[in-house]
Order: C-alpha cells, then structure tokens, then sequence
C-alpha cells in the first residue's frame, strides 16, 4: 500500500479525511508498537503508548509545520510520550556504554606473539541451507533484543528491525550520529554474542 | 589495524562513515584474515536476522478507538 505524499496527507489528515487516518494508522502502527515495546517495560502496555501517541497526532496535526517528515514526527511524539512514562536521559553515554564490545580474552595480549588478533577465530555459523533453524533463530534474537539496555535496544530496533537509517534515527530520538553508532555498535555486538553463544554452544560473554 | 580494533569499527564501516585512511586500513586487514571477515558475515547475518522479525499489529478495538477519536475531532 502506497502512502501519499506528506504534502497531501497532511491536508488531508486535516481535512479529517478518514481514509487516510486509517492508512497512516495502518503503515505505521506495527513500527510504532514495536517502538513502544522497547520503552516500556512488561507490565505496561506498549500498545496503550500508542494509542497516545495517535490521540497526540490527532490532536496536533493543525499544528504540524513540516520540519520533519510526517513519519518522523509522529515517531518523535511515541519516544516523548514513552519517555515520559520513564523519565531517561538519552543524550549521554553512560561508562557501561564505552569499552570494547568483544571480551578481550579472546584476543592476543601484549605478551603474544600476534597482540591484538584473534587467539582463535570466530567458529563458523551454520549456513542458510539449514533453513529449520530460521524461527529458533528470530526467537534467540528477539530474547536477546529484549535483555539489551533499553537505549541500545530502541536504537537497534528502529535501525535494525524497523529499517531506518542513521539520519531517521538521529531525528526521531533526537541524538548525535556520534552516540547513536555508539548504542547500535554494542547492541549489534550483544545480539551477534548471543547469536553465537547459541549456535556454538559457548558462553554468553557478560 | 589488528582484530581487536577491527570488532569496534565494523558499524562505522556497514554505515560508511569512516574516513578513507582508516577505511582502507579495515579493508586491509579484511583482505588479510579469515577471522575478521568471518566476524564481519556474523555481524551482517545478526542485522538480516533482526530485519527479518515477525511484524506487530496493533488489537482491532484499539484502532477501531482510534477511528473514533479522529472521527469525533471534528474542525
């Protein structure tokens, strides 16, 4: 289904138009719900963050000046709506977010003879042919999407599983490029850890 | 460049922001050893994986409340 421009959904959406609330209501729901999913935690329900989140569009659309494209709006007004639920600080990287996302043991130290390189490579995954593995696969990654700190995990979410690019991502949490490769570098790292822990039988690295 | 600091660079690689200097060091050393590009596979595989998630629908009553709010909002 393809959406107008934002030009004459915007009109139209003011215009009360019906039909096109359901089709932007529609296309983006999903990527909202999952959104909220990575904000909220168990016990509340993502699915009432987004439900604000429309009544917040509903009531704000004569006020919407088109900065930003109308997706990204709407996506801004979930994270301001979740966050106010929670009260947290994206515009900083905590400690636990810095230092090296692959545990050190597995490189040479200074006292090896190859210092820094792989003291044994990564073991090797099995390929697609093993076609039986692909929804044990996406159930390991979404528990290990669930276990992420909650900013690496809306990052990762909206990056990854949503599809956006930095500059959406940038835009919508309103965050550098700088941080926001921080948070998505480390919760890549995390999941393929996961990924590989899983696959290899090995340990989770804390 | 070694491994160690190859594992840091890989999403500034995959999002191509790196500077061409250190691009051509990563690629390099890509070039050079079989642990690295595995490692790099793995991390691609892990992103199509995340990609490839079931998709959420929000419950029927809720957009049916929906339709009703902004059919209620009247100008």
């Amino acid at each position: 289904m393809e959406l107008p421009g934002d030009e004459e959904l915007v009109a139209r959406l003011r215009a009360r138009d019906e039909a096109a609330f359901a089709l932007v209501l529609d296309s983006w729901s999903g990527g909202l719900l999952r959104l909220a999913r990575s904000f909220v935690s168990t016990g509340e329900s993502a699915a009432e963050v987004v439900q604000d989140t429309w009544l917040a569009v509903i009531k704000g659309i004569d006020g919407f000046e088109g900065r930003s494209s109308l997706k990204t709006w709407v996506f801004r007004i979930l994270v301001n709506t979740a966050k106010r639920r929670g009260k947290r600080e994206y515009r900083t990287i905590p400690a636990s977010d810095l230092g090296p996302t692959v545990d050190p043991a597995k490189f040479g130290g200074p006292g090896d003879p190859f210092p820094g390189h792989w003291l044994e490579y990564p073991a090797p995954w099995p390929g697609p042919e093993h076609a039986a593995l692909d929804g044990e696969v996406r159930a390991e990654v979404a528990a290990a999407l669930a276990d992420l700190p909650e900013r690496q995990r809306v990052v990762l979410t909206l990056r990854d599983v949503e599809g956006y690019d930095s500059a959406e991502v940038c835009a919508i949490l309103e965050i550098s490029a700088a941080n926001q490769r921080v948070l998505l570098h480390r919760a890549r790292a995390f999941v393929r850890g996961r990924l590989d822990a899983y696959f290899t039988g090995g340990e989770v690295a804390p | 460049m070694n491994c160690e600091q190859f594992v840091e660079q890989v999403t500034a690689f995959l999002d191509g922001v790196m500077d061409p200097a250190s691009e051509r060091r990563f690629v390099d050393h890509l070039a050079e050893c079989d642990g690295c590009g595995r490692y790099l596979d793995q991390v691609r595989a892990t992103v199509r994986t995340l990609g490839d998630l079931p998709p959420e629908n929000l419950p029927p009553e809720a957009r049916e409340s929906l339709l009703a709010a902004f059919r209620r909002t009247d100008v």
